[in-house]
């Protein structure tokens, strides 16, 4: 970057925390976060998944209240009862994946909920127009203020979120990873803007898991892990390798149960499957007993390209093979009776019929197994059930009782425990402790260990390092919709992990 | 089964309500309460007890079929224009035509909205006026009265058998058959699901559009069959005929505890929402309330309904959340 950033040391910090606390019941999700933002200043933060990014980022924005410690702007402290309230103060987030209103035109999504108004106490169009125009102007945009919003690519729409910001006037702007979802070239056209807005003066914290990007465009740095900030500095400072080191430096290992690795026959062989947006030559082979770690970041492409192996997306390539046979798998229909399972990623709005009982829950996914003719077997269907709930330990008065009565840990055993009632042999898990306690992941990670045991092969999607690393026999690393790293357990480091998925390696296809 | 002590309350109380407005009628007029006005009032039902079981199959999946009506008045003019032609057709012809008739008129539906994917309540609405304007096309606006039927054609919903018409026991036989296979039938089950959760079910592998066009398509035979009975019953047939009555049809299926996003609702449920509307239907004349009323009536029954549900679903729904937003939360 060639724009000399206004720094004035004597100024008071645009935004500055010290010592941060947030609780949660039963966890502390936050401690002793302390940095500041400055004029003219891109600070990346960094930490891994679980880290504690998005809860800092709602507490700036004013979502979540603090516990201890204090946030001060421009000098004066201040306490964000609203989302509103940290807006008032100059603070915008724009988010990873924009929520905003596609019938409407580009201005109204700028200026809704501050719309300008006449004297007569209408809408003012005009000025809301050609403002917008203005700070589209500013921002290089190929679109004008009444362009609808929906005929816009993720990228123009980041652009209106960042015009949104500017709308009124923020001194601070949050971007929470906001190249997740670009092709390259947007993302140089981002960071060029990102420039601009440090040359006017703004302090932006930028949020991203690419290092290029962090190095291209950051000044300053605040890492955080597990809830702390375990480092911040100036960027020129330091190297990637540092900041991997310091992302993801705990120890790995012996909080996974230990297992016999005694990896059998081949029994899936993926060659060559894509798709024309998402993925292309995901090429595997996974052996009974085995488990297939799958990393990458959100938007690498691991779960559609594990949803087109499922039949729930068509690929437009590629072989499918199981037990050496090639099978075609046109629907979920096809992938079950293959003897695929896949526990989605969200279990309850994916996976739970709410007002179908406990029993009609697990057997939803093998209800042919369940019946006779076209007759469903209530006692068999009560057995398997009863089985399930015996074998997850499900909290329930009883068998009949609806899902949506249920918390919502015991609907989680239940969906997993309709996915096993299928008998699968290939188990699909998408991030399978995402948002459940430590004690719960531990049971699901004894689960795994002991189906593996009996040969049933898995394949971990997982956003989670230390799971990945914990449970994979090897690992696939994806980033961009291609496999860029392969690793077997004992060759796998974090570091090696992080900088595959982070795209910074050219590295290269084993 | 599928939904648990909520619903079977919910079908206890309208039993009560149905008791009670029985009670309270027979108190000004005791002739409504006689045997024999009693089952005026079921064969009065009969029709719409079947097109409401068509109905809530369809609700089920979160669709809606709006053309059950104009299905039925089609379906009535075709197969009265063929008997009128074929005097000599036998009956059991006769109740298959109208239901292959139905059934390809619900196909039509089914086609719509599972393979186009046009939503189901813009998909019905538009084969509503096209089976409608049909009617004008196929008869040119003239009616069918009973000189154009047969003696055979005529007499059938009413001839008796144990005591009962055949009209009744159609809609006990509709009854039974559909409470086997909601209740007893994998395909049953998936009906449930699709509707209760499409995203699960689709992972389970339960290919919605293939229940869509089962569910349009036993909408639609039921209909084409209450065309006939209908046509027979009534002894004439014209382009108006039914008209609007798919509103009365769906406000059964609500009343009855039929959910319109889908999922939720029982055969014991929905007969009782038609038995309702049967009741109120013949009931005010008998004591001298204008029939205007009962239209106001039973938008009063339905939004008090709406109300009721909404009222019971809350408490789960938000345990439910605040669990969800724990666990997004993080560990607890």
């Amino acid at each position: 970057m060639t724009i000399e950033p206004m720094v004035d040391s004597n100024e008071p910090p645009v935004l500055a925390l010290s010592g941060v606390c947030k609780r949660f019941p039963g966890m502390t999700v936050l401690q002793g976060v302390g940095f500041t933002l400055r004029r003219g200043e891109v600070t990346a933060l960094i930490g891994e998944n679980g880290a504690g990014k998005s809860t800092l980022v709602k507490i700036l924005t004013g979502i979540y209240g603090l516990d201890e410690g204090e946030i001060c702007v421009g000098g004066q402290s201040v306490h964000f009862a609203s989302a509103r309230a940290a807006w008032a103060a100059g603070i915008t987030a724009i988010h990873q994946e924009p929520v905003m209103f596609d019938e409407l035109s580009v201005a109204e999504n700028v200026f809704m909920g501050h719309m300008s108004v006449t004297g007569a106490g209408l809408v003012d169009w005009r000025g809301m127009q050609d403002r917008t125009n203005e700070i589209l102007h500013l921002l290089e945009a190929g679109f004008s203020a009444t362009t609808p919003l929906k005929l816009l690519g993720v990228a123009e729409k980041h652009l209106v979120e960042i015009a949104r910001a500017l709308s009124h006037d923020s001194r601070v702007v949050i971007m929470d990873e906001p190249t997740a979802a670009l092709s390259t070239r947007e993302v140089d056209d981002l960071i060029r803007i990102v420039g601009r807005l440090k040359a006017q003066g703004r302090a932006i914290l930028f949020i991203s898991h690419k290092f290029e990007e962090i190095f291209r465009i950051a000044d300053r740095w605040v890492c955080l892990r597990d809830g702390r900030q375990v480092g911040s500095g100036a960027i020129a400072d330091v190297t990637s390798a540092d900041l991997v080191k310091l992302m993801v430096g705990r120890s790995i290992g012996n909080v996974f149960p230990t297992r016999e690795t005694a990896v059998g026959e081949p029994t899936l062989q993926v060659d060559g499957l894509s798709n024309a947006t998402e993925f292309a030559d995901l090429s595997f082979v996974l052996h009974k007993g085995e488990i297939l770690g799958l990393y990458g970041l959100v938007g690498s492409g691991r779960s559609e390209a594990l949803q087109a192996l499922f039949g729930l997306s068509r690929p437009t390539r590629g072989v499918i093979r199981i037990d050496g046979k090639v099978v075609a798998i046109h629907s979920p229909a096809d992938a079950i009776a293959a003897g695929l399972a896949y526990v989605p990623e969200d279990r309850q709005t994916q996976g739970a019929v709410l007002a179908f009982s406990i029993v009609e829950n697990v057997t939803l996914a093998s209800l042919r197994r369940h019946s006779s003719g076209a007759f469903l077997m209530r006692d068999r269907e009560t057995a398997t059930a009863r089985s399930v709930a015996e074998r997850f330990a499900v909290k329930a008065r009883n068998l009949d009782q609806a899902l949506g009565d249920l918390s919502g840990g015991n609907q989680q055993k239940v969906v997993i425990g309709k996915w096993i009632a299928t008998n699968p042999r290939i188990l699909i898990l998408d991030e399978p402790t995402k948002g459940i306690d430590i004690g719960s992941k531990a049971a699901v990670h004894a689960f795994m260990a002991e189906l593996t045991a009996a040969g049933v092969a898995i394949i971990l999607i997982s956003s989670e390092l230390p799971e990945v690393m914990g449970m994979s026999d090897s690992i696939l690393v994806m980033h961009e919709g291609r496999v860029v790293r392969r690793l077997t357990r004992a060759e796998a480091t974090p570091e090696l992990i992080v900088t595959a998925a982070a795209g910074t390696l050219e590295s290269n296809v084993a | 089964m599928n939904g648990s002590s909520i619903l079977k309350r919910r079908e206890a109380s309208l039993a009560l309500i149905i008791v009670m407005v029985m009670a309270a009628v027979g108190v000004r007029a005791p002739i409504f309460l006689a045997p024999a006005t009693q089952l005026n009032v079921l064969i009065d039902t009969s029709i719409l007890f079947m097109l409401v079981l068509g109905q809530t199959v369809v609700l089920l999946t979160r669709g809606i079929d709006l053309s059950v009506a104009a299905n039925l008045a089609l379906t009535g003019m075709i197969v009265g224009l063929v008997a009128r032609a074929a005097p000599g057709l036998p009956i059991a012809a006769v109740i298959g035509l109208a239901i292959a008739v139905g059934l390809v008129l619900g196909l039509i539906n089914g086609f719509l909205v599972a393979v186009v994917g046009i939503p189901p309540i813009v998909a019905t609405l538009g084969t509503l006026a096209i089976y409608r304007g049909t009617i004008f096309i196929l008869d040119g606006g003239a009616w069918l009265t009973q000189a154009d039927m047969s003696k055979a054609f005529l007499h059938f919903p009413n001839a008796t058998l144990l005591g009962l018409p055949h009209m009744v026991w159609l809609a006990i036989v509709v009854s039974i058959a559909m409470w086997v296979f909601l209740n007893f039938t994998r395909r049953g089950r998936m009906l449930y699901a699709v509707g209760g959760n499409p995203v699960a079910a689709r992972y389970c592998g339960i290919d919605l559009a293939r229940q869509q066009l089962l569910v349009y398509a036993i909408s639609g035979m039921i209909a084409g069959l209450c065309g006939y009975l209908w046509v027979s019953r009534y002894g004439i047939a014209y382009v108006e005929l039914a008209s609007g009555y798919e509103m009365t049809v769906i406000a059964a299926c609500v009343i009855g505890g039929v959910s319109f996003s889908g999922g939720i609702g029982t055969v014991p449920g929905a007969l009782l929402g038609g038995l309702f509307l049967g009741i109120i239907a013949n009931a005010l004349p008998v004591i001298g309330v204008s029939p205007f009323w009962q239209m106001a009536i039973s938008g009063f029954v339905i939004l008090t309904a709406v109300i009721v549900n909404a009222r019971t679903d809350k408490p789960a729904s938000k345990i439910i959340l605040s669990e969800a937003k724990r666990a997004a939360v993080g560990p607890r």
